[in-house]
């Protein structure tokens, strides 16, 4: 019999996801740490123009862009003189799923049926899992989706079960584990027992499916006001969407800044059982923001094709308060009643947008759908429920995991920088470890990796290395 | 009186690691529990109670077993209650847009 010990299946995760991602990384790789990433994304994913007829066939994409000219007229009632851009909104709930990962799921089932695939497996607690749900139903595939639902006490985050609800509503068997990261243990034996395919968030597919959501925004910005936006926001987690979108602006040759905003939940522990479901953010948030930033292959292929430090321009959080407080901003004063997760670059754009000249243009590029268990009431009866203080106040008073201080003016609300150096400077530590064999193809796919010149990148690795 | 008839869609609960027996780099609080599983799916059996170890097949045709938890388990999911913090913000917001009101 088989040896399904923890230990014993994660020795056989190479041979497991192999076989269930359809992918030779061997080809891409050079030996060393370097590996051809623009050769990854060439050869293993499709073009951009079979991306597109692959998300035309199946509902995806396409989504409004729309000018939110009541946020833009709040900000510059707020703002100083001549201060508060132009606002606009990329309607991703919209899709077929109600968020942008259907553009990662409609290439990856694609490709999954294509290849003669029975199913799909995905290991998601967030949208991505609907949008695996959905695309498999459009194809006839069957599926399956992991979760990380519940703690100890049986006691399940409602964001996490109403996207398990939307999984089953499209047909997919929902599996809904506790708390712990050996949800991929379970993952890794699923795929083995079923041989469906591996629909990770971070194949070359799935990053290529966002890139379609980057050129939209450049062209419909383009269309609306004669040029591309100055600034586009991206909510930032396991960093797709920020690498998916910033190649998509580069691909449809617009310039504009690329800002990643995640909700800040510095100070909880991602897989701890009590931490679990002191937060209100199952995804967008630091807690994944800054580890797939410095770290990004610890994930379920070999190698990332996200990689979000080669794309972001800076990088900002804001409260979880901060969020709940658009997101009834954007019900209230725009009509448009969703998420609130997908609306934290929308609250990072506020604050930017209050500071940038009344002629320029932000563009926040995703909205997600709303519902029972992700809408603001319940995740605030939630964090309630769960011993957190919440009130009205100063976002600057926001202790995750503690309070929720929803603002109580909109001239409160802030971003804060993440030091991109310092990211740099930790991706650099965990990609080098103790190596000291660089060769120089190593150190300019590490410059890549960190947009550092190749001989600033060989400082401090050298600095680290001698212990400094 | 049977709990469950072969057909019903059902709940089932399983213990995947043990505590004590999980990743190693978990914090202590999850070590010390295990790592459980739920699934649903439809009853093998020709009936059960709840308690017992069952076969379902789940929506995606495979079969699982566990301990049977529910009977056509509801969905969790509510609107909860309205928020006393947040049902003030509309009015505050449309207030300044109007220029009626500055901080």
């Amino acid at each position: 019999m088989r040896d399904n010990s923890y230990q014993a299946v994660m020795a056989r995760r190479p041979d497991i996801i192999r076989q269930a991602t359809n992918i030779d990384y061997q080809e891409f790789e050079s030996g060393g740490l370097a590996f051809d990433y623009e050769k990854m994304m060439g050869q293993a994913a499709y073009d951009i123009d079979q991306i597109a007829a692959i998300q035309r066939d199946a509902g995806v994409g396409a989504t409004p862009l729309m000018e939110l000219k009541n946020i833009t007229a709040l900000v510059r009632q707020i703002a100083e003189p001549g201060k508060g851009a132009r606002i606009f909104l990329k309607d991703e709930a919209a899709n077929p799923s109600g968020s942008f990962k259907a553009r990662r799921a409609s290439v990856s089932v694609y490709h999954a049926c294509k290849h003669g695939f029975p199913g799909v497996i995905a290991a998601t607690s967030g949208n991505f899992g609907a949008a695996i749900a959905s695309q498999a139903a459009m194809r006839n595939l069957r599926s399956i989706i992991v979760q990380e639902v519940f703690d100890s006490r049986g006691v399940g985050q409602p964001e996490i079960m109403e996207k398990g609800r939307a999984c089953e509503a499209y047909g997919a068997e929902v599996l809904q584990l506790s708390v712990g990261p050996e949800l991929f243990y379970t993952f890794l034996l699923t795929l083995e027992e079923t041989g469906f395919f591996n629909a990770s968030l971070y194949t070359p597919f799935s990053i290529a499916g966002i890139e379609t959501l980057g050129v939209e925004v450049a062209e419909q910005t383009k269309k609306l006001i004669g040029r591309h936006p100055d600034v586009v926001v991206v909510t930032h987690a396991g960093g797709g969407n920020v690498t998916g979108t910033g190649r998509g602006l580069r691909r449809a040759g617009c310039q504009a800044e690329v800002v990643a905003a995640s909700v800040d939940l510095s100070g909880l522990h991602m897989a701890s059982d009590t931490d679990f479901n002191r937060k209100s953010f199952t995804t967008g948030h630091t807690g994944f923001g800054v580890p797939f930033a410095t770290n990004p292959d610890r994930v379920d292929v070999p190698r990332n094709a996200a990689r979000p430090l080669r794309y972001m321009d800076k990088y900002v959080t804001v409260t979880q308060g901060e969020v709940f407080y658009v997101t009834e901003m954007l019900a209230a004063l725009e009509g448009m009643e969703r998420g609130p997760a997908g609306n934290t670059s929308l609250a990072a754009a506020i604050a930017l947008a209050k500071e940038m000249p009344q002629d320029q243009v932000i563009v926040v590029q995703e909205t997600e759908y709303t519902g029972a268990g992700k809408h603001p009431s319940p995740q605030l009866t939630f964090a309630r429920a769960n011993g957190i203080v919440v009130r009205r106040g100063n976002p600057e008073d926001n202790v995750p995991g503690k309070t929720i201080v929803i603002p109580e003016h909109p001239g409160q609300m802030a971003v804060k920088n993440v030091d991109l150096d310092k990211l740099r400077h930790s991706y650099l530590r965990n990609a080098v470890g103790n190596k000291r064999d660089l060769s120089a193809g190593d150190l300019a796919f590490l410059a890549q990796e960190t947009r550092l010149s190749p001989a600033e990148t060989e400082r401090i690795i050298a600095d680290f290395l001698s212990g400094q | 009186m049977a709990d469950a008839r072969r057909g019903d869609c059902v709940q089932i609960h399983r213990v995947v690691l043990e505590a004590g027996k999980r990743a190693p780099q978990v914090p202590v609080e999850t070590m010390r529990v295990p790592l459980e599983m739920k699934a649903k799916g439809f009853l093998q059996e020709e009936q059960a109670m709840i308690g017992q170890q069952v076969t379902i097949t789940t929506f995606a045709g495979r079969q699982l077993q566990g301990e049977l938890i529910a009977v056509n388990p509801g969905y969790q999911v509510d609107y909860g209650s309205p928020q006393p913090e947040m049902l003030t913000i509309a009015g505050e917001l449309r207030a300044i847009v109007r220029g009626e009101y500055h901080a």
